[in-house]
């Protein structure tokens, strides 16, 4: 029973914040905005594996641990790792952690966050990092990589737009670092260009955020985007796979003035090349896709594409008439969850179909759901499902 | 020896409806709280994936959701002068087996108790006289329904439930059921839609002066987002409700109700595939400081807590309490002790007519898509002329059309070849049915101990099921048959059956999960096992919540009266019992 007494006086305990405390609670909001527990995890201390096409890396421990995490840095060792990407000793590190967005941070940001790492638990944790394949897992390759790539110009700001705009505009292109998934990506994966167009990864297609019409969000309005930020669904699509871990770890945490001004410079975008256009000569296709669509989608998605209050849309829905269809493939075939949020706690999840439909089945479903109901976008091949199912298979 | 794991605050036997209905409120109230159950993790997209959870032969033949024998099985006669014998196979009931326990694949029927049932010694004395239920061992629950009306309307937007109000603060209300005691407030979603069978039901009995009304049904008839904040889709109406789990979030359950939120917090935790074998108490075996579990690496473990819920199946709260010594055993011949007494069923009978050129489409089914009428349940109508009380509810449901185990034909019809399938192809499309769910009252012999003979692959005793039923309850049955037969007539159908119950009981044949009592709440700790409260009156920091509280069962589906009693017991713990442990009702 003393543990229930506990519990209540716990809860009864008025919670003070002294004012040096201040700077600890603006840099846990950092944190937040950074993304760090994505990568780090939620306890900070790194082990979580990221697939790149090099090979896997790992993250590293930034718990104040002194022998496994960063408990031995100085701020400025701190400052220097996370605006030049180069740790103590000279130790060059690989941009899978995003120094070229967080080294827009200002002096104050970074200050704030350092105090507040400071005062997470520290954990005993070692981590195995660089598990690249040769030569990228040579460090000293990153000096090239950087002189080629690195040039962080800063964030202009704009004062012909709003704040919010502004605000957005830093955000997105500075610590949230959007494009380290949104924007396309050239060989050495570095980013092509800073237009969020959208990308391969991890098997996923991260979406294009332009203000295309149908491969962007033209036709999502600020309120639609902040909604699927903050609570990880709107009335137009849902997060599942990499994209819940943003929501769930920054986006539903950050302010809704934030969320607001993120929404507001993402619209202002301009349109994007576009996913192509409508697909054709596929009649075939769309016949034999609208029986299976009946047959296996639409007791949940509904016949006429909308969804429910728990189920996505199809119709409208951003993610299925992105430019490449792998994230929509890899749902049918494997299944996914929605993230749950405080707000919109469901997290409901798309089974997997993989089993009961073959490739011909997926790629005309797919086609008929990215040419219906307003919806347009190019054909699916049963070749295109066929790749995606075989690396499901081997799982990279 | 047991490796001895940290002290909880509470620890939960079972994570059915019960426990996570305590979890949540518990976990909510700030306490740490552990809830061990028997069977696997499942959860919707992952294990009731939409392309397979309609499989009659692995789901509704093969029983694959329920609990098998060879984890617990149970002993039965009819009489205490009969050997008891086990049960090899799961018949006459379905126990759940898992995360959700039965609610993942029950139909969804969702009704309260009435008024007159929580008080119903009384209310019958008062009415008819004290030698009217002489025979009957009926007492009063201990809780008035102005106590707990709240805990029904708390489940009931926990889950959803599509129906009409039939009684809103005593205003009767068109549509709905007038013999329902008053609620707060209308049901949370509108009523289905009906198919025809049902359409007709309604029809012919309202032709007849009775007052049909929908099913309140845990099949949503629209998306709903639910007290938790949690969202539910709109039923399908895709037949596969009992014997099943719903891959399509449309079935009120704990998965698709109160999991999601649950197992988010930080201060709750689940483990399955772990079997409690006892709660422990102290030497004194006045207070219960752990429970003794198997994991699933066959490890035995000490679980301490400061309170320990027991939320399993109903029949399964009860043998915990005998194998724990929780409360002293009932005994039928003295009367004395109470674990094991007011053991009750469902006393159910069924009506078939087939027609000609009727198109029923039994394929449009939902597990509770109905119209019922009370017109002959309870005490809805006068029992001073008849040799009996109690009564059932009628009920027209099209829960399904499954090819396996759907194929009525007319009596007389071949039993195989090209003639059979004619005639199953005939009787699908034309015919309906409807049932009785009839009241099951205690008497003093019909009870729950512990096997003599039989025990489980741990070595302990199973429970003995002694039951048949009683005689006030063939009479209440015979009468309920013989109205269904004039329901029929008003059909005009071209032949109808309506089934007559008889003496013995038999564990064979499906009839009905609804078990209760064997744990009953009461306010008397010499004819009860738990206070109003569901507090064991022998070790008070012991709550028992289920169906086992039942003092009697009625003529309704349990699961609605279930979840309200969880709300119910996990409101006393929040607001009394941790503030002042010990005893809540001092006798």
């Amino acid at each position: 029973m003393k543990t229930i007494l506990k519990t209540l006086a716990a809860a009864l305990a008025v919670v003070a914040v002294p004012a040096a405390a201040q700077t600890v609670n603006a840099g846990k909001y950092q944190v937040i905005i950074g993304d760090c527990e994505g990568c780090h995890g939620k306890d900070l201390a790194g082990g979580v594996e990221l697939q790149t096409p090099f090979g896997k890396l790992v993250s590293s421990n930034i718990t104040p641990d002194k022998d496994t995490g960063i408990g031995n840095y100085s701020a400025e060792d701190f400052k220097q790792a996370m605006t030049k990407g180069v740790a103590p000793g000279g130790k060059r590190l690989y941009p899978a952690m995003p120094y070229p967005y967080y080294a827009h941070l200002d002096d104050r940001s970074l200050t704030d966050m350092w105090n507040y790492l400071k005062t997470v638990k520290p954990v005993k944790k070692s981590i195995n990092v660089n598990q690249l394949r040769f030569p990228y897992n040579l460090r000293i390759g990153m000096l090239g990589w950087n002189a080629m790539f690195f040039h962080p110009k800063p964030i202009v700001q704009d004062p012909a737009k709003s704040a919010a705009w502004n605000r957005g505009a830093y955000l997105v292109n500075g610590p949230a670092h959007c494009g380290a998934c949104h924007a396309p990506k050239n060989m050495f994966g570095a980013d092509k260009s800073t237009a969020l167009t959208g990308t391969s990864l991890q098997g996923w297609f991260a979406s294009d955020l332009t203000g295309d019409r149908h491969a962007g969000l033209g036709a999502w309005s600020v309120a639609d985007i902040v909604e699927y930020l903050g609570t990880g669904r709107s009335n137009r699509s849902m997060a599942s796979g990499p994209m819940a871990e943003v929501v769930e770890y920054s986006t539903s945490q950050m302010s809704n003035a934030d969320l607001t001004a993120i929404a507001v410079y993402l619209k202002d975008l301009p349109p994007s090349r576009g996913n192509g256009g409508a697909a054709t000569g596929v009649d075939v296709q769309m016949k034999a896709g609208a029986v299976a669509y009946d047959i296996s989608c639409a007791a949940c998605h509904g016949r006429d594409g909308k969804g429910s209050a728990i189920f996505p849309p199809l119709a409208g829905n951003a993610n299925i008439t992105q430019v490449r269809a792998d994230t929509i493939v890899r749902m049918v075939l494997a299944g996914g969850k929605a993230v749950a949020t405080p707000t919109a706690p469901t997290g409901p999840g798309m089974p997997s179909l993989g089993w009961r439909l073959n490739n011909d089945q997926v790629a005309n479903i797919l086609t008929y759901v990215r040419n219906n109901w307003g919806n347009q976008a190019p054909a699916v091949s049963p070749e295109t499902v066929g790749r995606i199912r075989g690396s499901l298979r081997s799982g990279s | 020896m047991a490796r001895l794991l940290p002290k909880k605050d509470a620890v939960i036997v079972g994570l059915g409806w019960t426990g996570s209905i305590l979890a949540q409120q518990l976990t909510e109230a700030g306490l740490n709280v552990v809830a061990i159950e028997r069977g696997p993790w499942r959860d919707t997209p992952t294990d009731f994936n939409i392309a397979y959870v309609q499989d009659e032969l692995r789901y509704a033949i093969r029983k694959e959701l329920f609990l098998q024998p060879n984890v617990e099985a149970m002993t039965m006669r009819n009489n205490a002068g009969q050997r008891a014998l086990p049960m090899r196979d799961y018949g006459s009931f379905l126990p759940g087996h898992g995360v959700g326990g039965a609610g993942v694949h029950w139909n969804g029927h969702t009704w309260r108790f009435w008024e007159s049932d929580f008080q119903i010694k009384t209310h019958l004395t008062r009415r008819y006289g004290a030698a009217k239920i002489k025979n009957l061992q009926l007492q009063d629950w201990g809780v008035t329904w102005n106590e707990i009306e709240h805990s029904f309307d708390a489940f009931e937007y926990l889950c959803g439930i599509s129906g009409k109000a039939g009684n809103i603060k005593g205003q009767i209300q068109a549509g709905g059921n007038p013999f329902e005691s008053p609620r707060s407030r209308e049901y949370p979603t509108p009523p289905m839609q009906m198919s025809y069978a049902p359409s007709l039901f309604a029809e012919a009995v309202k032709g007849m002066g009775y007052h049909p009304f929908p099913t309140p049904s845990a099949n949503l008839s629209e998306a709903y987002v639910n007290s938790l904040g949690v969202r539910m889709g709109q039923c399908t109406f895709c037949g596969f409700c009992e014997r099943f789990a719903c891959g399509n979030y449309s079935k009120s359950s704990p998965q698709t109700c109160v999991l999601p939120v649950l197992m988010k917090n930080p201060n709750f935790e689940a483990r399955t595939d772990c079997e409690v074998l006892k709660v422990n108490l102290t030497q004194d075996g006045k207070m219960a400081k752990s429970v003794t579990y198997i994991d699933a690496t066959g490890t035995e473990c000490e679980q301490p807590g400061d309170i320990v819920l027991l939320c399993a199946y109903g029949l399964m709260n009860v043998r915990m309490m005998l194998l724990s010594k929780i409360g002293a055993q009932y005994d039928p011949v003295s009367g004395q002790g109470t674990v094991g007494r007011n053991y009750c069923y469902q006393t159910s009978s069924g009506a078939r007519m087939f027609f000609e050129g009727k198109h029923f489409n039994p394929f449009i089914g939902a597990g509770s898509m109905g119209q019922s009428m009370d017109d002959f349940n309870g005490d809805a109508f006068d029992h001073s002329k008849v040799d009996f009380v109690g009564g059932a509810g009628l009920n027209c449901v099209v829960s399904n059309g499954r090819p396996i185990s759907n194929r009525p034909t007319m009596p007389g019809s071949p039993r195989w070849g090209a003639k059979w399938k004619q005639a199953t192809v005939d009787g699908y499309q034309n015919s309906m049915g409807f049932s009785a769910q009839g009241s099951s009252y205690p008497v003093r012999e019909n009870y729950l101990d512990l096997d003599p003979s039989y025990t489980d692959r741990h070595g302990r005793p199973l429970l003995r099921v002694t039951f048949d039923f009683p005689d006030n309850d063939i009479a209440m049955s015979h009468f309920i048959s013989g109205q269904m037969e004039k329901i029929t007539k008003a059909f005009n159908p071209k032949f109808a059956a309506v089934s007559r119950i008889k003496k013995g009981w038999d564990s064979v044949p499906y009839q009905s999960t609804h078990n209760t009592g064997g744990a009953i709440m009461g306010g008397n700790p010499k004819t009860s096992a738990v206070n109003k409260y569901l507090q064991s009156w022998d070790v008070p920091n012991v709550f028992v919540i289920g169906a086992s509280a039942f003092a009697h069962n009625a003529g309704l589906n349990p699961t609605g009266v279930v979840g309200a009693l969880a709300y119910w017991a996990a409101e006393a713990i929040t607001t009394k019992y941790i503030k002042s442990p010990g005893a809540l009702v001092h006798a």
